[in-house]
C-alpha cells in the first residue's frame, strides 16, 4: 500500500498494463522523453523502450488515426491528447474510425485502445485548456467514456480501460492530478467499466457527480450533515458510458430526490441524460423536480473568473436544500 | 519530370495606385524533380528499359483482371439503373490504376481502399457477390474476408489514410514481419488535412506505407486546378520526405513498375513512398451525379483513346498473346463470372434488422440491450 497522487497512480497503471501485455504502447505529444506535460508517462520510455513509448508529431487527428491503425494491427495503443480542448482536432478520427471500425468491419477489427486526456478547469489555464466535453463522446455510438475521481479508482479504471475490447475515452480530472494522496494497493487492481460507486450512503437525497466535482460534492454532503442534519447519498458515476442506470435508479427510488453535478455546459449535458433515465425508471418515486448544478452554457471563461463557472460546494448544498424543501 | 519553377499568380482585384506591390516581382518556387513513369504508351508500344518484365501468364492475368473490373462496373451500373443496386461510384477508365497498385502485394500485406477501388478489392480476394451486397446497403458486404488483410473503405474522404499509416507503424514497431500497406486515395482527398498529417507520420516513423493518389482529374465537379496549388500531386511527397513517382495511371505496366518499386522500398525498411497515378474518371462520380453539368464531352472524348484495357489489348495482340477470338472469350468468361456473382448476391440479399446492434460493442451495454430488445419485440422477433 502506497500513498499516491492521481498522476502517480495513473503512471503505475501504465507500468502495470505495459508489463502485463507487450501489445500495450503509449504515444502522444511530449510523452516519451518529457514524460508528458503532467508527467503521467514519466519513466515509461526508459523502462519499455522507444518502440512502445514514442512521441508523435503535433497533430491530434493523426495521433488518434494512427492509433486506430495500430489497434487494427493488433496492438493496444494508449494515446494521450495533451488537453481535452485539443481533442476537437481529432473529432474526425474519433468519430469516423475509433468509434466505428468494429462495426464497419463487422467485428474483424475491434479497436481496443484508450484515448487519455486531461479535462476540466480550476488550474488557471489559458483558453482551450479547461473544457469538459464528455457529452460529445458519450453521444457517439461505439465509444466508452470513463472519468475517475481519485488516485485509486483512476489507477483501477485505467487498467480496465486498457484491457477493454472497445475504444475508451479516458478523461482525467487535471484539477485532481496532484490535489490529494490516497492509499493505492500494491497488487494490480481494476474496476468494471459501467459500474458507479456509492461514495457516501444516505437516505434523504441522491447527489450524483463524477470527476473533479466529486470533491465539492462530497464536501457539500458533509457540510449538510454537519450543519443541517441532512443525510445525502452520493454517487460517483465513474463511467459515463455505459452508465450504471441501476445504481442511480435504486438510489433515487430510495431517496425520492436528486441533484446532479457536472462541470460541462448544462444543455444536453450528462445530467440531462440521467434525468431522462430517472424519468423512465423512477418517475413514480420522485418527490421533487431533479436539479442540475453545472457549468453555464458558455465557453469556459478565462481563469480570473473560472471559479464563478465551476460548481462549488456552496452552490451544490443550496441546490440540495432547495430540493429537500420542495413540496 | 524535370525541375520546375512556378510563379505566384498576380494579386487579384483592382490594383491600388498607392501600393508599391506592383513593383515587387513574384517569388520563385523550386518544385524539385519528380520521376515521370510510362512503360506502355497510348499505341501499345513498350519502353523496354522500364518494362517490369512480367511473364506471359501474368500479363494475361492482369489483362483479365482489368476486363473483369470493367464488366463488374458496367453490370453494377445497369443494376443501379434498374433499381437493383444502391448509389455507387463507378471506376470506368481507372482499371489499370486499380489493378496495378495492388499487383505486388502478398497475402500478408495490407490494403486500404477508397470507395472506387473495387477492382483492387476483387484482385485482393473480395468476392464480387459481397461487393454487390456492400453497395446495396447490406452490413455483411463491408466485412473484410477472413484471409484478406484489407480495411473496409471509409466514406469520409481521406479519413482512412492514417489507419493505413498506423498499421504500417505497427508493423515497423512490432518488427516481426516485413509486411507493407498500400493506401489508395484520390486527388480530392489530397486536400484533406489528415492526409498531410498521415504522410508526415509515415515519414517520421519510416512506416512501410505506399500512398497511391489516384488523380482522376475531378473530385465530383471540382477540377484539379481548383483543388490544388500544385497540380502534379507527386510533388507533395518530397516535401514530407517521401520519395515519389508520377505514373501514367492508364498504363498497367507503368503502374506495376511503380508499385513494385514502391513496395520493395517500403519492404526493405526505407519507409513510405508516394505514387501519383494520373488517370481520368470516364464516368459519373456516383450514380447520383451528372458530369455534363461541369465538364465537356470533348474532354471526355480525349481520354477515350487512352483506355487502359484497349492499350493492353494492342500490346498483348502484338506479342501474340491475344487475338480477336481470345479477347472475345475472355470478355464472355468475365461477364459470366459477374452474372454468377449477381445470382449469388440475389440469394444472399436478405436484411436482418438485428444486425444494427451486432458490432457496436463487443458486448451490448445494458441500455443498448434494452433498446434492441424493445425494437425486436415490436418487430415480433424476440
Amino acid at each position: 500500500m502506497a500513498q499516491m497522487t492521481m498522476v502517480e497512480a495513473l503512471n503505475r497503471a501504465l507500468n502495470e498494463s505495459m508489463t502485463a501485455d507487450d501489445r500495450v504502447c503509449v504515444m502522444g505529444q511530449d510523452i516519451a522523453v518529457n514524460g508528458g506535460v503532467f508527467r503521467v508517462t514519466k519513466g515509461l520510455l526508459d523502462r519499455f523502450g522507444a518502440d512502445r513509448v514514442f512521441d508523435t508529431p503535433l497533430a491530434e487527428d493523426g495521433i488518434v488515426g494512427t492509433a486506430v491503425g495500430m489497434a487494427i494491427y493488433g496492438l493496444r495503443p494508449v494515446a494521450e491528447i495533451q488537453f481535452s480542448g485539443f481533442t476537437m482536432q481529432a473529432f474526425d478520427q474519433i468519430e469516423q474510425n475509433m468509434a466505428r471500425m468494429r462495426n464497419r468491419s463487422r467485428g474483424k477489427y475491434p479497436i481496443s485502445m484508450v484515448m487519455r486526456t486531461p479535462y476540466g478547469g480550476g488550474i488557471r489555464a489559458v483558453e482551450h485548456h479547461s473544457e469538459s466535453r464528455e457529452a460529445y463522446w458519450a453521444h457517439t455510438p461505439g465509444l466508452k467514456v470513463v472519468i475517475p475521481s481519485g488516485p485509486r479508482n483512476a489507477r483501477a479504471l485505467l487498467n480496465a480501460a486498457i484491457l477493454d475490447p472497445d475504444p475508451v475515452v479516458f478523461y482525467e480530472p487535471k484539477a485532481v492530478y496532484r490535489a490529494f494522496r490516497e492509499d493505492v494497493p500494491d497488487e494490480m487492481e481494476t474496476l468494471p467499466i459501467g459500474t458507479a460507486r456509492i461514495a457516501r450512503e444516505g437516505a434523504d437525497l441522491t447527489l450524483i457527480a463524477y470527476g473533479a466535482v466529486m470533491r465539492p460534492t462530497l464536501e457539500a454532503a458533509e457540510d449538510l450533515a454537519d450543519l443541517h442534519q441532512v443525510d445525502v447519498e452520493v454517487i460517483d458515476l465513474l463511467s459515463i458510458k455505459p452508465m450504471d442506470t441501476e445504481t442511480i435508479v435504486n438510489s433515487v427510488t430510495k431517496t425520492g430526490r436528486c441533484v446532479i453535478v457536472h462541470e460541462g455546459p448544462r444543455t444536453c449535458g450528462i445530467a440531462a441524460e440521467i434525468i431522462a433515465r430517472l424519468n423512465e425508471h423512477a418517475f413514480e418515486y420522485l418527490l421533487a423536480p431533479i436539479r442540475r448544478v453545472t457549468g453555464f452554457d458558455t465557453h469556459f471563461p478565462y481563469f480570473q473568473v473560472e471559479r464563478h463557472y465551476l460548481p462549488d460546494s456552496e452552490t451544490i448544498a443550496e441546490a440540495v436544500r432547495e430540493t429537500l424543501a420542495w413540496e | 519530370m524535370p525541375s520546375q519553377t512556378i510563379q505566384t499568380s498576380a494579386v487579384r482585384g483592382t490594383p491600388d495606385p498607392t501600393s508599391s506591390s506592383r513593383a515587387v516581382p513574384p517569388a520563385r518556387i523550386d518544385l524539385g524533380e519528380i520521376d515521370d513513369l510510362r512503360v506502355l504508351d497510348e499505341n501499345g508500344e513498350v519502353n523496354e528499359a522500364l518494362d517490369p518484365g512480367l511473364p506471359d501468364d501474368e500479363l494475361l492475368r492482369v489483362y483479365r483482371a482489368m476486363v473483369l473490373t470493367r464488366k463488374f462496373d458496367i453490370r453494377m451500373l445497369n443494376m443501379q439503373r434498374q433499381g437493383e443496386m444502391g448509389t455507387f461510384a463507378p471506376g470506368f477508365g481507372q482499371e489499370a490504376t486499380q489493378i496495378g497498385q495492388v499487383y505486388p502485394l502478398a497475402q500478408r500485406d495490407w490494403y486500404s481502399p477508397s470507395y472506387r477501388s473495387f477492382g483492387a478489392q476483387i484482385w485482393r480476394g473480395w468476392p464480387m457477390d459481397q461487393l454487390f451486397l456492400l453497395w446495396d446497403g447490406f452490413f455483411e458486404g463491408f466485412a473484410p474476408p477472413p484471409d484478406v488483410n484489407d480495411l473496409p473503405f471509409s466514406i469520409v474522404i481521406g479519413s482512412h489514410v492514417p489507419l493505413a499509416v498506423g498499421i504500417a507503424m505497427g508493423i515497423r514497431k512490432k518488427g516481426v514481419e516485413d509486411a507493407v500497406v498500400v493506401c489508395n486515395f484520390g486527388d480530392g482527398a489530397s486536400s484533406q488535412g489528415i492526409v498531410s498529417e498521415s504522410m508526415n507520420f509515415a515519414a517520421v516513423f519510416k512506416a512501410p506505407c505506399v500512398f497511391v493518389v489516384e488523380n482522376n482529374g475531378w473530385a465530383i465537379s471540382t477540377k484539379l486546378e481548383q483543388q490544388s496549388g500544385v497540380t502534379e500531386l507527386a510533388r507533395r511527397g518530397p516535401a514530407f520526405g517521401v520519395p515519389s513517382v508520377r505514373v501514367d495511371g492508364n498504363d498497367i505496366l507503368g503502374m506495376i513498375a511503380a508499385s513494385t518499386r514502391a513496395v520493395e522500398h517500403a519492404r526493405a525498411g526505407h519507409g513510405p513512398y508516394l505514387i501519383e497515378a494520373v488517370t481520368y474518371r470516364m464516368g459519373v462520380h456516383t450514380t447520383a451525379d451528372d458530369p455534363k453539368v461541369y465538364r465537356s464531352d470533348d474532354e471526355v472524348r480525349a481520354w477515350e483513346g487512352k483506355c487502359p484495357i484497349r492499350r493492353m489489348e494492342r500490346h498483348l495482340t502484338e506479342r501474340g498473346l491475344l487475338d480477336a477470338e481470345t479477347i472475345e472469350t475472355i470478355g464472355t468468361a468475365c461477364e459470366q463470372e459477374v452474372l454468377a456473382a449477381r445470382e449469388s448476391f440475389r440469394k444472399r440479399a436478405i436484411a436482418r434488422p438485428e444486425e444494427i446492434f451486432d458490432f457496436v460493442y463487443e458486448e451490448l451495454p445494458p441500455e443498448l440491450a434494452a433498446q434492441r430488445d424493445e425494437y425486436l419485440r415490436r418487430l415480433g422477433r424476440a
